[in-house]
């Protein structure tokens, strides 16, 4: 690996200041999982290395009445080992828990894994479920964009020269909410998305849905939010046959590639199949408070 | 470039070193405080032959900058053992004949304390989720498996 500046910024005004003097010279590390590989295997190349783990609002994982932030350089098992994560965001518990194995979620870290915005990405679908959004520092202050136009392409996002992920809020999530997220592996751990599938859903009392949201992964550029079967199953009861059209419906919000984990069809069938399993047990959470 | 000048704990004992801020914590264990027990499998976080613990948490070090290690506490495979005398579960993975090569074992070893420090009891299933992170061409994985299913028990009886 070709060397380069080190350097740990204690603060985002530091961090962001670094970042403007060095443009795309400058590459940002959190876990490093990704850009520590990318840099070795000369598919990404930095003069300087801007270690944001020092600075306490990127590390920092709060849960309060204005729901969960997450600070972009939170390591997986930090969130997934959170009971109350657990409890209120299953779905990001779900995705973190299986992204690499323990030594990879040891560093890893969600806001890694978004900017890094690969389109299997596994965490990327439950932040989209949950209507996450992403705060982003600047040259020129701070602006927030909602997660699903975070990443532009595969391998880019929307950040621009100078700026800086820091956190993620997660909106609170009503009484009566329950999600999920899978993915199709033709293994059983460590291994990329076939597909993925996130859904949050609030059901009411009489188990009619209230609110839904279906994202996927590894079926498009960027993981997307399926538009079609999040608006379908509003209104609707949350009942199996339900959750089968609204797995037939988020194939349209699929347009897949194939590649050497599958091809396009077996990726449009297998949302439907996902989007459905995952429909069920969101809802059973939902119902189990 | 000037090297970084870096201090931690390595095993509980304090450590001072100097290294390219390009060195991997891998290489700095291994190169230059000559720690040849954590080993380099693939060098890209897939195989987990480089584990180790930083503030008690497993990492691949291959995945980790040497610069990131100031200020840490960093536990190898050296630190398992304690003087002459090896631990439960390098006792088993040795009563069980949980190796073939050897590559893999230090990787293994030190996720399988870390787990077991845990979870004292781990079913099947948790151990093949949890050391999914280290692989093992050698085994078939079942000795490795059994090894520290055994070993959660005399180290329950240890606490």
């Amino acid at each position: 690996m070709k060397n380069f500046h080190y350097f740990a910024a204690r603060t985002v005004k530091e961090a962001v200041s670094l970042l403007e003097a060095h443009g795309d010279a400058a590459k940002v590390l959190a876990g490093g999982t990704d850009l520590i590989v990318q840099l070795r295997e000369g598919l990404r190349s930095a003069d300087c290395v801007l270690d944001v783990k020092k600075v306490p609002e990127l590390m920092e994982l709060r849960l309060g009445a204005d729901g969960l932030r997450l600070g972009a350089a939170v390591p997986c098992y930090r969130v997934y080992g959170d009971e109350a994560v657990r409890s209120q965001y299953p779905a990001l518990a779900d995705a973190t828990h299986i992204i690499g194995g323990w030594q990879i979620q040891g560093r890893a870290s969600v806001g890694g894994n978004l900017a890094n915005a690969s389109p299997a990405a596994d965490s990327i679908p439950p932040l989209i479920a949950y209507q996450a959004i992403c705060e982003i520092a600047g040259p020129n202050g701070r602006r927030r964009i909602p997660v699903e136009e975070f990443c532009t392409a595969p391998g880019k996002n929307a950040l621009g020269r100078g700026e800086l992920l820091v956190a993620l809020q997660l909106p609170p999530q009503p009484p009566g909410s329950g999600a999920h997220y899978r993915r199709f592996i033709p293994r059983n751990e460590m291994d990329i998305a076939v597909v993925g599938v996130a859904a949050n859903l609030t059901l009411a009392s009489d188990g009619v849905i209230q609110a839904a949201r279906v994202a996927l992964a590894a079926v498009a550029p960027t993981p997307v939010l399926a538009r079609e079967a999040s608006e379908f199953l509003v209104g609707k009861p949350a009942e199996e046959d339900v959750f089968r059209e609204a797995g037939d419906l988020a194939k349209l919000s699929a347009s897949p590639i194939s590649d050497m984990r599958g091809p396009a069809d077996y990726r449009r069938h297998l949302v439907g199949v996902l989007t459905r399993r995952v429909l069920v047990t969101a809802a059973e959470r939902a119902n189990t408070p | 470039m000037p090297k970084h000048h870096i201090t931690c704990t390595v095993n509980g004992d304090e450590v001072e070193f100097l290294c390219e801020a390009r060195q991997s914590l891998l290489e700095v264990l291994r190169d230059v405080l000559r720690l040849t027990g954590t080993k380099e499998g693939c060098n890209n976080g897939n195989c987990g032959a480089c584990t180790v613990l930083v503030d008690g948490v497993p990492v691949d070090s291959c995945l980790v900058l040497g610069v990131e290690a100031e200020g840490a506490r960093i536990e190898t495979i050296e630190g398992v053992a304690r003087d002459s005398r090896l631990h439960p579960i390098q006792q088993c993975f040795l009563e069980d004949a949980s190796l073939q090569c050897g590559i893999c074992t230090p990787g293994f070893i030190v996720a399988a304390k870390a787990l077991l420090d845990r979870n004292p009891n781990p079913s099947e299933a948790e151990i093949r989720f949890d050391l999914a992170g280290n692989l093992c061409r050698c085994t078939g994985y079942d000795k490795i498996i059994r090894a520290v299913q055994k070993c959660g028990a005399p180290l329950r009886g240890v606490d």
